[in-house]
């Protein structure tokens, strides 16, 4: 180190063994390997095409180091707990006639089938329409208000849309002090947020807002704030990543707060329990809150390149960055690779959608597969395939989470915190699970899989940023 | 003609390991032309160039173009490539089948490193070096064409770290006895060098080598350190580590001509230990003194730099009889003159150290081959910049010979391809232009160089000196070095060259010849 009056610099590479990192010409590495010269290689790549000026721009911004080491470190420390459940009408000021969605904006014109056929649905269960018809006019003559569910602390899988009668879970950061939001999960099959919008849609969604809320928030009442954070940890050392495999988690979940649901609601708690029991997912929109709060905590640091959102609307998908407020930067979704349920298939499958991928942004569900080799098909077959997906991942990430950790990598914590200028410089883009909903209103879920997000959102974001 | 071209996408190697695919398809027979690179749009006009039906490609893409005279010899090459491509990929590094890291900031968080070594292309190199820089590591930066701001900038972190930037264009450096970049195998021993110029590095620490003297370590700081720019950041941070290194007992400072200001600064930094300083220019000390300067302030015993002058063709000329006794004016230098020329067994000949120079061999055999060595045409054809304008310092002083001096390992020549000590190509287009006169050139040897320079080299030099054109090759090395210094030598001499291990004394042979 220098000292003030710049002397007695050392050096610490001329003590002890040199040990290079080569990156580029392959011939000094050789020139190296003659010498037996101990060196790690960097297996280094041109960056995606034309971000050459705006990497070397952000790399030179002296801000950035410091910027994302706040913004991870928030993300990193962030403690949500599961403190309510509510209606969303109370907690989020929803009218009736606005409806919260998935992904960034989107207008109905250019919304997808399940996106359509989730607004149906809702405006019926609020009696905004008594048809199917009714509601698609509604809904296209321009009387209602579409707003992304990540404009308001809030967070949906698939379609994610959420109206002023539905229960959401209510996360708090005991870090930091944020709140977050999520719908209750339904179920698989004929649901909402895949667009089905049938009466046992319907049906399921009243008894949700008369019993399963009520039931929880009672529940929590007696039994206090659960600790996610402690349960999210847990879940990834008995087999799930958080996204497509919520089986754990949702155990434990139950185990956490049956004995207060019995408490709280004796008459209906086994028609409660029996619910979450039959959906291995019911833990999958508590995850997604409390990535959301963890998400949100690390917000608005000036000059962070650090990802706080990934969404889909089922047309496009968005990004947004730490350092970029609440501008979305989008390119088209694509269309997931995976299995199919029945007779489906990839011709059934509609784009991408789903706010569930800020579990991937919090370093869970794809981040995490290698925690789940039970659902190892997703990502193509074998456990090596899922542990190659979580490994690429550190490539582009700003940390390794200290709680959530993967036995199978020697309790190596989760990759976490997206870097968009990590993106552009390997071209290696997140990883990320998903459930597949049908492409026409009404179907609901036909398989799940693995999808990759649109280099252009990334790229753009980097240009916006080397542009701030 | 049968022609595959093919663009295939999202393919990267590096320029130096195509131009070797390339090479290995060229050398077969039946090939006529193989370009085997990434498709940047100067490689892809150059396909074109030869005829070859490119489609649309960006510079992420690589490009193959293999053109043979027939079907089979097309498919077997093809079959080649393939081949060198799978035992790159795997080559590249799959340790136990665990995957690299891919940029500099992962290996640095996955593996303790002391330091980075970056050789990307220049327009990428500032952000790998950053990486470095970011993980507390010092960084040599061997790419060139990096803009001056950013040498700046990550000279400023680095200098907040605590951490050297070496470069960017930093083409050697000697730490703790690994050589990084082109590097030739010293001994260890009490000389520390700080340089900002690669090539005058490697002269003066070669020569000290073959004096018997070593280096503690040699930190390289890039050719631009001392400008008023960058203002010497990194120097004065390497002199201050290597005062403060136990190892080492006297510095050198070598840098191309230095702003003067900063020239001032630096030598005026208070260090404990001695400083030689060869801030190279007009009137300043070559290389080859610098290097006696050191022996001088070490108390060693300065030696007869080797050197291997050119055979007489026609065995008609006794070594010093052809004009006794010249000295070279203009020349203030005494040291490292010309060898004892036109002697059949002259390996190994003393270069003439306290002996009258120029023992007029050079001018006699010009004569006797009957080529118009006279007539002040020299060309210089250099890998190394120093070398080369000291070579030209010295070859053109005073103006009565006239020459052309090109740098090949500057950035002009470097964009897009490997450097001149590893892809000989442009110089070998320019040897073999010259039709008269002298040429003079260097031939740097040590790790990262061309592993076999003599093998192109020589049968070029035979067909100059069959064109009636002189050679002399300045050859900087050390006996530790894998190419084997005195086997260059050898074939290079046996091809008709003069040798040298002196630029200096190189120089000042070629413009006796060129003058005679």
């Amino acid at each position: 180190m220098i000292t003030a009056k710049g002397e007695g610099m050392t050096l610490s590479m001329l003590h002890g063994e040199p040990r290079v990192i080569t990156v580029g010409t392959s011939v000094l590495s050789e020139a190296l390997d003659a010498q037996a010269v101990p060196q790690t290689r960097v297996d280094w790549r041109p960056p995606l095409p034309g971000t050459a000026p705006a990497l070397a721009e952000l790399l030179a911004d002296p801000r950035r180091e410091q910027a994302n080491d706040v913004a991870v470190g928030r993300l990193l420390s962030a403690r949500p707990h599961l403190i309510g459940v509510r209606p969303a009408r109370d907690v989020l000021g929803l009218e009736p006639g606005t409806f919260f969605h998935a992904g960034p904006p989107i207008t109905w014109e250019r919304a997808s089938g399940p996106m359509r056929g989730a607004l149906i649905g809702a405006m019926l269960f609020e009696g905004l329409a008594a048809s199917p018809e009714e509601a698609e006019h509604r809904l296209s003559s321009g009387g209602t208000t579409l707003d992304p569910c990540h404009h308001h602390r809030t967070v949906g899988p698939m379609a994610g849309v959420v109206s002023p009668s539905m229960w959401m879970l209510e996360v708090a950061d005991a870090e930091h002090g944020g709140t977050a939001y999520c719908s209750l999960n339904e179920g698989l099959g004929k649901v909402l947020r895949y667009g089905a919008y049938g009466p046992e849609v319907i049906d399921r969604l009243r008894w949700m807002g008369e019993v399963l809320g009520p039931v929880l928030q009672a529940a929590l009442e007696r039994s206090g704030p659960l600790d996610l954070r402690s349960l999210i940890a847990q879940a990834l050392q008995m087999g799930d990543e958080l996204h497509n495999r919520n089986r754990a988690a949702t155990s434990l979940l139950v185990r956490e707060i049956a004995p207060a649901i019995v408490d709280a609601a004796p008459e209906r708690a086994a028609e409660v329990l029996r619910f979450i029991n039959g959906n291995d997912h019911f833990f999958l929109n508590a995850g997604m809150a409390a990535a959301k709060v963890s998400a949100d905590a690390a917000r608005n640091v000036p000059g962070s390149s650090l990802v706080v959102a990934m969404a889909r609307n089922g047309t496009d998908f968005g990004i947004q960055v730490s350092g970029l407020g609440n501008r979305w930067f989008t390119g088209p979704a694509g269309v997931p690779d995976g299995l199919y349920l029945g007779a489906y298939g990839p011709d059934d499958a509609n784009p991408d959608i789903g706010d569930s991928t800020i579990t991937e942004t919090s370093g869970l569900g794809g981040f995490a597969m290698a925690a789940a080799p039970a659902i190892v098909r997703f990502v193509g077959g074998d456990v090596s395939d899922a542990v190659a997906a979580t490994t690429s991942m550190y490539e582009i990430t700003l940390a390794e989470h200290p709680a959530y950790q993967i036995p199978g990598l020697g309790f190596r914590g989760t990759p976490v915190g997206i870097d968009i200028t990590l993106v552009a410089r390997t071209g290696v883009l997140p990883v990320v699970n998903t459930g597949i909903a049908g492409r026409v209103a009404g179907t609901g879920q036909v398989g799940a899989g693995l999808v990759s997000p649109p280099a252009d959102a990334f790229t753009a974001a980097l240009e916006a940023l080397a542009d701030a | 003609m049968n022609d595959l071209v093919e663009v295939r996408a999202g393919v990267y190697h590096d320029s130096v390991s195509l131009m070797r695919v390339s090479q290995a398809l060229t050398g077969r027979a039946g090939v006529t032309v193989a370009i085997v690179a990434m498709a940047t749009e100067l490689n892809v006009e150059l396909a074109r160039d030869v005829g070859f039906a490119v489609p649309a490609a960006t510079a992420g893409d690589l490009l193959v173009a293999i053109r043979a005279s027939s079907e089979e010899e097309l498919g077997a090459a093809a079959a080649e490539l393939e081949r060198q491509l799978a035992a790159k990929a795997s080559g590249g590094g799959a340790e136990a089948g665990a995957a690299l890291p891919r940029t500099t900031r992962s290996a640095a968080r996955s593996w303790d490193a002391t330091v980075a070594l970056v050789s990307v292309p220049g327009e990428h190199a500032f952000v790998e070096a950053a990486d470095a820089v970011e993980a507390g590591l010092s960084v040599m930066i061997f790419s060139d064409n990096v803009p001056v701001e950013q040498e700046i900038q990550l000279k400023e972190r680095a200098r907040a770290k605590g951490v050297l930037v070496m470069g960017p264009d930093c083409g050697t450096a000697v730490i703790g006895g690994a050589g990084l970049g082109f590097a030739n195998v010293l001994r260890p021993g009490p000389v520390g060098v700080v340089a900002a110029s690669g090539t005058g590095a490697q002269q003066v620490s070669s020569l000290l080598d073959l004096a018997g003297v070593g280096v503690s370590h040699l930190l390289g700081v890039g050719g631009r350190d001392l400008s008023a720019e960058v203002g010497g950041r990194s120097a004065v941070q390497a002199l201050r580590a290597l005062d403060a290194d136990p190892a080492t007992e006297l510095i050198v400072l070598i840098s191309k001509p230095p702003a003067p200001e900063v020239a001032a600064a630096v030598r005026d930094l208070g260090l404990s230990k001695p400083l030689v300083a060869a801030l190279l220019g007009p009137g300043q000390d070559d290389l080859t003194t610098t290097a006696e300067k050191v022996l001088g302030a070490l108390g060693r015993e300065i030696p007869e730099w080797p050197s291997w002058p050119a055979e007489q063709p026609d065995g008609d000329e006794q070594p010093g009889t052809q004009q006794p006794g010249r000295e070279q004016p203009g020349i203030a230098h005494s040291g490292a003159g010309q060898s004892g020329a036109g002697q059949s067994d002259g390996f190994e000949q003393a270069d003439g150290r306290g002996q009258a120079d120029g023992r007029g061999q050079a001018g006699g055999r010009g004569q006797a081959g009957g080529a118009p060595s006279g007539g002040g045409v020299l060309r210089g054809l250099y890998s190394g910049g120093t070398l080369c304008t000291e070579a030209a310092l010295i070859a053109l002083a005073g103006g009565d010979v006239s020459g052309e001096f090109t740098d090949f390992g500057d950035d002009e020549y470097t964009r897009g391809r490997a450097h001149p000590m590893i892809d000989p190509a442009l110089r070998l287009e320019a040897l073999a232009a010259v039709g008269s006169g002298v040429v003079l050139l260097d031939v740097v040897l040590g790790h990262g160089a061309d592993p076999d320079p003599s093998a192109w080299l020589a049968p070029a030099i035979g067909d100059a000196r069959a064109r009636g054109v002189a050679v002399v090759v300045a050859l900087v090395g050390t006996d530790g070095d894998p190419q084997g210094l005195r086997a260059q030598a050898a074939r290079l001499n046996s091809a008709g060259a003069a040798v040298f291990t002196s630029n200096a004394a190189a120089a000042r042979h070629a413009r006796h010849l060129a003058s005679a």
